[in-house]
């Protein structure tokens, strides 16, 4: 009879396991991938080539948020030249959840406004790095924070693709990571747009349902394929927004990050976090087993010298 | 002749009588102003002056599209609309919602598979659209206190005029430590 060698069952059981566990990740890979979003959530498509740089927006969400009085009027254009460090222009702040941005596109006969707020991800990437469960996905599109329960860790400032989530540095006792709600808690949840949306003169935002916004941005594109660029951003950049834009000018000109790919955040570190539960559960006590084997001999040795 | 004259006399009473909605179905003459006060709670109305945009657009259809019986002026347009019969109203606001995004008007828009005009712009939208369009490439004015007053509420709104933030001493923002 063959003898069974301790090497060769360690392999098998290696190359088995090993199986097992390719097969159950490439499975919950495929269920997580699938979602695709709410059905029935609602959305913004922001028609950039409406825009026209008056700021309205901005001075709606400060009034509907209760956001601190801003340090320029919202009639001030000279906030348009403000740069930032590496001559970034402006971004959301603490007092700030959206803000409008101006490029000068050479050839263009006028500038280019651009408002920047939270994108509010079908899959948003703040959500799955988030260790305490801070933020929540709602079935109406709004992309939520609990600041009772975050720890103040940031790590949703870093995972954001888009640079939204602003942190209340100003705050010594207890600081919270400040972003849009899409005005969830006054208006969304009661099947009202956002207050920038309603304000807006121009009606550069069209609210509702997303799946709809879509045929519309489609629509409009080739209606007018001279007015837009053929692409819909956030229809399926980091697995689709319900923030989406049209533009006269290539997205990558005015800032948007075309380089985002069409998965979402989460998909590129899903296989990696599907490993940690087996490594915190499993190797410890794989682990432990093997030391309490190793030294079973030296506590039988002992025993027999005491005898 | 007499008769006309009396008519225009007899519209533009009618028209004092039914202001501020004014834009009435007036036939091919028109109200002399409209007055705009749907901003109200920031902005005093505006008098839109009727009479001097009529002799300055080519064609009612500029702003009318082709409510006027005449033939609008977008080529995308014209596929379906070709000069017709007047429609029965030609205001602004019979067309464009004022509640533009209620529940409602998100049922009529979205709900329905067959309507074409999916993102036909509200009110406000339809006026800022039209005048702002027509006025950047006329060189009108452009800017929003041009047209609009602004009042109280709508100063404290925009922090502005009297609201306006103190200028910081320190000048440090966005400026590093």
């Amino acid at each position: 009879m063959k003898k069974l060698h301790r090497r060769s069952f360690l392999k098998g059981g290696l190359v088995g396991g090993a199986a097992i566990a390719a097969v159950g990740t490439s499975k919950h890979a495929e269920a997580a991938g699938s979602f695709g979003g709410y059905p029935d959530s609602m959305g913004v498509l922001v028609d950039l080539t409406k825009c026209v740089g008056c700021r309205t927006c901005e001075a709606a969400c400060n009034k509907e948020q209760g956001l601190p009085a801003p340090d320029k009027s919202f009639d001030d254009p000279s906030v348009f030249e403000e740069k930032r460090e590496g001559g970034l222009p402006r971004r959301t702040t603490e007092k700030a959840y959206t803000v409008v941005q101006k490029y000068d596109v050479p050839g263009r006969e006028h500038p280019l406004f651009r408002k920047v707020q939270c994108n509010h991800c079908n899959e948003p990437a703040c959500l799955t790095s988030c260790f305490v469960n801070a933020y929540k996905k709602t079935p109406e599109g709004a992309v939520m924070y609990d600041p009772t329960v975050c720890v103040g860790c940031r790590t949703c400032m870093v995972a954001c693709p888009f640079y939204i989530p602003a942190y209340s540095y100003s705050s010594a006792i207890n600081p919270v990571v400040k972003k849009c709600i899409m005005c969830y808690d006054t208006r969304l949840k009661f099947g009202k747009p956002p207050a920038c949306v309603e304000a807006c003169p121009q009606e550069v935002m069209t609210f509702g349902k997303r799946k709809d916004l879509l045929k519309l941005a489609h629509q409009r594109i080739s209606e007018k394929p001279d007015a837009y660029v053929d692409h819909v951003y956030g229809e399926n950049e980091v697995g689709g927004t319900a923030w989406m834009y049209l533009s006269d000018v290539p997205f990558d000109k005015i800032g948007y990050d075309t380089h985002l790919g069409d998965q979402p955040i989460i998909s590129y570190v899903k296989e990696f976090l599907a490993i940690v539960p087996m490594v915190l559960t499993i190797w410890p006590a794989l682990f432990t087993g093997f030391h309490l084997l190793s030294n079973r001999k030296d506590g039988l040795k002992n025993e027999d010298n005491k005898s | 002749m007499g008769g006309r004259k009396k008519t225009l006399m007899g519209m533009a009473a009618l028209m004092l009588l039914t202001a501020p909605t004014g834009a009435q179905s007036w036939a091919a003459d028109g109200p002399d102003t409209v007055e705009l006060g749907s901003l109200a709670n920031h902005y005093s109305a505006v008098t839109f002056d009727h009479a001097m945009h009529v002799g300055v657009a080519a064609s009612c259809a500029e702003c009318h599209h082709h409510t006027t019986g005449l033939a609008p002026t977008d080529p995308n347009c014209v596929r379906c609309h070709e000069a017709g019969a007047q429609a029965q109203s030609v205001a602004c606001k019979d067309c464009h919602s004022d509640k533009r995004f209620s529940a409602e008007d998100l049922e009529k828009t979205g709900g329905n598979p067959q309507l074409y005009h999916k993102g036909k712009p509200g009110l406000k939208g339809a006026y800022h659209q039209k005048c702002l369009g027509c006025h950047t490439t006329m060189g009108g004015p452009t800017g929003c206190q041009d047209c609009h007053t602004r009042n109280d509420q709508g100063d404290a709104f925009f922090h502005s005029g009297k609201y306006a933030p103190a200028p910081k001493a320190s000048g440090g923002h966005g400026g590093g430590h």
